[in-house]
């Protein structure tokens, strides 16, 4: 336990030290996003002012999740295929799974700030009217939680399998693909008009994340089932958390 | 004395710290045709407390696939090893506990300065803060760091990130130091002053256990020698007893006057004294191969003066663990 203590203390360390780095990489893309879609284009009338409200639960979603995977998979990535720094905490003692726990803990927390920062940011900016009684923070909250988890475990399993000279293509190839089609800029019960487009995005763990936060944010606007969406939701979790510690041990220990 | 001589070196080997028993490495082919990799064959040894223990052998040898077994970072595939009676495949938590490992590769944490480096190693250790603290600073002074001791590591020399290395692996006193090629890449400076203080480390009682391809380093540090090649061990023994155990080991070069002939009934005299291996007679210098050099360059001298062939230098080489490698393998340890 307290080895696992000091790494996240080591953790908590390097990116308090990295602060602003890690800031303005979780606020700009949101921000930027805020203020094309949310305030610009709603201008301009090529979008309609509605929709700001189904577009913000989709940012938040987004923000958390990449966030979270970012924050687990490129440490990873370089670290075991470059730089070799992890054999300093491997030879920590404590039990391999203990060291990807704690990867997982802090993507999950990185997720959180970014949650906590972006939330109040684009909400100001797109002047979105929310009104959340318990029943709802206490929904966003569990969605927040399982979101970051599922992201975090993805990241792991990525961070695992990629060589470092790859990270470019995981980005372009496997990150766009999965936001574009993560439901993050449209409802997904609105994707029934193209039903075999609907049946094929549930694929995507990133359209269960974005649809937590649209029921939890916005339930008066159409949002996928509860059910569907914590079942999606700890499904994922738990497949890519195997995986992911399957993978973590095979390249920790030869 | 001679009894309790042996008594010690009974008890040494009952408290033997590292206890190697056939260990094998067996690497799964990529391909179904190619046939698997064996990184080790079969070794084993033990290594008793306050020993400094040598690994030698070419690169490939198994050098580093046996200290990363030793070291948890490699699950053998047979055999067993063990660290303070602690099997390192069944308990690695334990193992990790009792050693300190100074990797080939600078694996130092780039994110933190060369002062947290250590202070968090030792935190992963649990040891308390204002310990870790005090021995942080030692350390840091002890291996010449303290002025940089608050910058980050990228632009330390390579002696400098192997101080850093080594200074970390001590920051939770551990039984057992592992150092896996230590000085390669150092310039001859730095090699020794690295030579000087692992010596001054061992002196002080700590266990340590190195693997080189440098013969000298060996040959100057090491208490007991382990050769391996191949995966499998060759020899094991003090670097004295593995060069004396070299057929022919010692080279004894004389430079050489005389009348046409002589030297030749020389060459032939010198073959028949115990101990000769081989004479090779050259036009003015003859080489002689042997077992030992006690008494033979006396010997020498005689029959010479006997024959009336003038000596006019003479030169003894001491066998080299480079000799006893090629004596091994047949090949250089060079190559």
């Amino acid at each position: 336990m307290t080895t696992l203590t000091a790494l996240l203390h080591r953790d908590l360390r390097v990116a308090r030290r990295d602060l602003k780095y890690s800031l303005l990489r979780v606020v700009l893309q949101p921000l930027l996003f805020t203020f094309i879609f949310g305030f610009v284009m709603p201008r301009l009338g090529i979008i309609q002012r509605g929709y700001t409200a189904m577009l913000l639960p989709g940012i938040l979603g987004l923000s958390m999740t990449l966030s979270s995977m970012q924050a687990v998979a490129l440490p990873l990535v370089i670290e075991f295929g470059w730089t070799k720094e992890i054999e300093d905490r491997l030879l920590a003692p404590i039990r391999i799974s203990g060291i990807a726990i704690e990867k997982l803990i802090v993507g999950i927390s990185q997720a959180i700030i970014a949650g906590l920062v972006v939330l109040p940011l684009s909400w100001l900016l797109m002047g979105v009217h929310l009104s959340l009684g318990w029943w709802d923070v206490g929904q966003l909250i569990l969605v927040a939680f399982l979101s970051s988890w599922l992201f975090a475990a993805f990241g792991m399993v990525v961070g695992t399998l990629v060589e470092p000279q790859q990270i470019g293509l995981v980005f372009n190839v496997l990150l766009a693909p999965m936001i574009f089609f993560g439901c993050a800029y449209y409802p997904w019960a609105t994707l029934q008009v193209v039903p075999w487009f609907q049946a094929v995005v549930l694929v995507n763990p990133l359209v269960y994340a974005n649809e937590g936060f649209r029921l939890a944010l916005t339930p008066q606007l159409p949002h996928m089932s509860p059910w569907l969406v914590y079942g999606g939701l700890l499904v994922f979790s738990l497949f890519f958390t195997w995986v992911g510690m399957r993978k973590f041990a095979r390249r920790a220990v030869d | 004395m001679l009894t309790r001589g042996l008594l010690t070196r009974f008890v040494n080997y009952m408290q033997t710290v590292i206890a190697v028993e056939d260990l094998r490495k067996a690497y799964q082919p990529r391909t179904r045709k190619a046939a698997e990799v064996k990184a080790l064959d079969g070794i084993s040894f033990g290594v008793p407390p306050g020993e400094f223990f040598g690994l030698l052998g070419p690169n490939g040898a198994g050098k580093t696939t046996t200290i990363g077994i030793l070291t948890t970072r490699v699950l053998p595939t047979g055999g067993s090893a063990t660290i303070e009676g602690i099997d390192v495949a069944r308990d690695p938590v334990a193992v990790k506990r009792r050693i300190g490992v100074v990797p080939q590769m600078n694996n130092l944490d780039r994110s933190l300065t060369a002062r947290e480096i250590l202070l968090f190693h030792a935190e992963y250790f649990g040891v308390a803060r204002q310990a870790r603290e005090q021995h942080a600073q030692e350390l840091l002074e002890k291996f010449e760091l303290g002025e940089r001791a608050d910058e980050k590591i990228n632009g330390f020399s390579g002696g400098m990130v192997q101080r850093l290395k080594i200074a970390r692996a001590l920051m939770h006193d551990p039984a057992i130091l592992f150092l896996d090629e230590p000085t390669t890449g150092l310039d001859p400076q730095s090699r020794r002053a690295m030579w000087d203080f692992l010596h001054e480390l061992n002196s002080k009682g700590q266990t340590i256990f190195l693997t080189t391809h440098y013969m000298e380093e060996a040959d100057q540090l090491c208490q007991r020698i382990a050769i391996i090649d191949h995966g499998k061990l060759l020899a094991l023994d003090s670097p004295t007893a593995l060069k004396r155990s070299v057929p022919g080991g010692y080279l004894i070069e004389l430079q050489v006057r005389s009348e046409d002939g002589a030297a030749q009934s020389f060459a032939a005299g010198l073959s028949s004294f115990p101990g000769v291996v081989d004479v090779k007679p050259e036009k003015d210098r003859v080489r002689i191969y042997a077992d030992r050099a006690e008494g033979l360059l006396a010997n020498a001298m005689r029959l010479a003066s006997d024959q009336g062939v003038m000596v006019t230098d003479a030169h003894v080489a001491e066998p080299s663990l480079e000799n006893l490698f090629l004596h091994l393998t047949g090949r250089s340890l060079r190559d």
